[in-house]
């Protein structure tokens, strides 16, 4: 067809709209429910039972009131949280001694056998090895258990409810209630939280579900926040509750971070992202029992061994990098310590330490290495004889870890810092890079990569000054 | 340009328009299309139909991408486009425009839209718009067990005069009614059914007159177009969309 036919049509309807008159929409919407009222009349035949959903309204008025929604949401979270610090323990200690005790040796003895050079030997067998079994036995196990627990609260239609009780506070935040659903979606992956933001319409709302998804714990930084809070936190009281608070203080800096990404909506809608709340329609699915074995074979299959294949892909090079930084040296100091050293001067006035902030320097790709690294780096700065360099520790329990850690230095401040530096700090480089994909705009990406790391080190700061006015 | 590109960018090859849509159409005799308000089990129905594991959740709006998978059946080879789940196509949301410019743009073979059978009043807004844009669709009426069990029935017969193409009750999680869906399916697919689907009628008078006019001059201009009459409800809503795709053209392909 011609250009100015084209234009002829348009200006044709546009001549139209105005006889029409400005409720055409409405008028449309309203056509098509009638239709839709009259079809459903003539063909939908109910028998018996004048409310049929009643056991669901009862349960949905327990599950969304007032009074018992939110107890009832921390209770779910906590029981989740504890099955999971729970049961990990014995696995994770068992694929440990598998990879670390057993499996570690061989390979090394089958290096020297074949004569590998020692750089090539540690690169690989050191690095790359050590660091991938490290990401494998501290993550599968809960992730196993996280992931399908989870899923069957998904199947069974609980998330929308968590969505119904926290509308009014993200409204009130000037936010779109659907946020609370890409929230959740983060607490699995900030990547797949943020392409979730799909679902919000207004354009405004939806960059601030994207800026904000960063405060929700993603499940790179669950077991960061399990351990530490096993550590420094369990290790306050006597060893039958030390589980129970562990999982209390990971659901509180979880839950603070729902307190940061309700005042960081807050305050973007009041400044750089002004506008209106929109309304909108959330439908509460009905219950349904999930189908627990299809559940449990996808969760495992969709989530648990992508995001432990992402952290291997990711951890394998980060070994290798952490190997030839403490096996480099310049002046008889490795090139990880001469960064330490540089930095942890500037790490200290925010409570954490050098070897932290150079951990979160090589794990951008991956917050599931931080602690690995950590570990890592520790070891070599603290020149442990019987450990190579760089070499991964065997660490087949919490207390070696423990006492590595305070070995290092470490105290109750540089644990409370490290799990909130780990909860506010930048998003790992596939959620940044999600991120530009879906708002196509480096300002915006920036802004959600860097104003996270700047709250923590204000968080971190601020809690660090009020520790020394008591200690 | 070699033979196939040509062919390939030809305006009567309706797999240039999917390829522009980001869907590699090699090899596929039939494209389907799956829609359906969120939550009424398509992601269900998608892995029952190619035993493909995509996660289902019980939320509203789990799929916000696109999924791809296929099945063959009876030497044919079909290929499924699971579209994100949506309660109209009137909105500019993201994934409401992804539903509507697939079935619009894209053109497929058949659209099957899933409905929730203990919910139909309310699933059928989106039906009813779905039936504008596209003649060939299939009705599934989804999660049959869970209406029965809350004393919920429907006259499939009934709903599919009134609708005006076939309608298959299904229980996607039990497998049930999924031989007959495939091979529904697969007669629309070949022209072996031929809809008639639904025209909406609740519209008031003047408006429907001046939606008959605008429908006419459209045909005018675009002989053979199967949904004016939904692209000038559109025009008279000033969508967007719709006159951008006017002016660069689009609607030229959607002739073929």
């Amino acid at each position: 067809m011609k250009e100015n036919d084209t234009q002829d049509l348009l200006d044709f309807a546009s001549k139209l709209r105005w006889e029409v008159g400005e409720n055409f929409h409405d008028n449309l919407v309203e056509g098509i429910y009638t239709d839709a009222a009259q079809i459903a009349q003539k063909t939908e035949i109910r028998q018996g039972a004048p409310n049929p959903y009643n056991f669901e309204r009862k349960l949905d008025q327990v599950l969304t009131s007032n009074k018992y929604g939110f107890p009832i949401m921390i209770l779910i979270l906590s029981i989740i949280l504890w099955l999971t610090i729970q049961g990990a323990n014995y696995p994770s200690g068992l694929l440990a001694s598998f990879f670390l005790e057993f499996l570690h040796p061989l390979l090394k003895l089958g290096a020297s056998q074949i004569g590998l050079p020692w750089w090539l030997d540690g690169f690989l067998v050191d690095g790359v090895y050590l660091a991938t079994s490290w990401v494998i036995s501290v993550m599968l196990p809960p992730m196993a258990i996280f992931f399908p627990i989870f899923t069957l609260l998904e199947d069974f239609g609980y998330l929308p409810r968590v969505a119904f009780n926290l509308d009014s506070l993200f409204k009130k935040s000037g936010a779109h209630g659907k946020q609370a659903l890409t929230m959740s979606m983060g607490w699995g992956c900030n990547a797949a939280g943020v392409v979730a933001t799909r679902i919000i319409d207004s354009p405004r709302e939806r960059l601030i579900a994207i800026i904000t998804n960063n405060f929700s714990l993603c499940n790179g930084r669950w077991p960061t926040q399990i351990l530490i809070a096993t550590i420094f936190i369990g290790t306050l009281v006597p060893a039958g509750f030390s589980s129970i608070l562990a999982s209390i203080t990971v659901i509180g800096v979880a839950l603070l971070g729902v307190g940061f990404t309700f005042l960081s909506s807050w305050i973007l809608s009041k400044t750089l992202l002004k506008g209106e709340v929109s309304t909108f329609a959330l439908e509460l699915p009905p219950y349904r029992t999930p189908n627990v074995w299809t559940t449990l074979y996808t969760s495992f299959i969709d989530r648990t061994l992508i995001v432990l294949w992402r952290a291997m892909v990711f951890a394998a090079p980060a070994g290798a990098v952490i190997w030839m930084i403490s096996n480099i040296y310049i002046n008889e100091l490795s090139v990880a310590n001469l960064a330490i050293n540089w930095i942890d001067k500037f790490g200290l006035l925010f409570g954490l330490n050098g070897v932290i902030l150079l951990a979160y320097l090589v794990a951008i790709p991956a917050n599931e290495i931080v602690i690995p690294t950590i570990l890592m780096l520790t070891v070599s700065q603290l020149d442990l004889t019987g450990a190579g360099d760089g070499v991964m520790f065997e660490l087949d329990s919490t207390t070696e870890t423990a006492a590595l850690l305070h070995a290092g230095g470490w105290t109750l401040l540089t644990g409370i810092n490290l799990m909130l530096f780990s909860l506010l700090h930048n998003p790992c480089s596939t959620t940044i890079y999600t991120i530009y994909k879906e708002t196509k705009s480096w300002k915006w990406t920036l802004f959600a990569s860097i104003m996270p790391v700047l709250l923590g080190f204000l968080v971190t700061f601020l809690i660090t000054k009020v520790w020394h006015l008591f200690h | 340009m070699t033979e196939l590109e040509a062919c390939n960018s030809c305006a009567l090859n309706n797999s240039a328009q999917l390829l522009k849509l980001g869907i590699n159409v090699d090899h596929a005799d039939f494209v389907i299309a799956l829609a359906g308000n969120p939550n009424t089990g398509k992601s269900t129905i998608f892995n029952a139909l190619t035993g493909l594991k995509q996660h289902t959740g019980n939320w509203p709006g789990k799929t916000v991408t696109r999924a791809e998978g296929g099945y063959r059946y009876k030497d044919h080879k079909i290929k499924l486009i699971d579209l994100p789940g949506t309660y109209s196509l009137l909105s500019t949301s993201q994934d409401e425009e992804i539903a509507r410019n697939f079935i619009l743009f894209g053109k497929p073979d058949v659209t099957i839209i899933i409905v929730d059978a203990a919910r139909i009043e309310r699933n059928l807004n989106l039906v009813l718009q779905i039936l504008e844009i596209t003649d060939r669709a299939v009705l599934c009426l989804n999660l049959m067990d869970e209406a029965l069990r809350h004393h919920i029935d429907i006259d499939e017969r009934t709903l599919s005069r009134e609708l005006g193409i076939p309608v298959v009750k299904c229980s996607a999680i039990k497998k049930q009614g999924i031989p007959e869906l495939i091979s529904t399916i697969h007669q629309v697919a070949k022209r072996q059914i031929i809809c008639k689907p639904h025209r909406i009628k609740g519209l008031s008078r003047p408006a429907q007159k001046i939606v008959d006019k605008l429908d006419k001059k459209i045909r005018k201009n675009y002989p053979g177009l199967p949904n004016s009459r939904w692209i000038a409800m559109r025009l008279l809503d000033a969508d967007a969309d719709i006159i951008e795709a006017l002016k660069n053209g689009d609607f030229n392909l959607l002739l073929a």
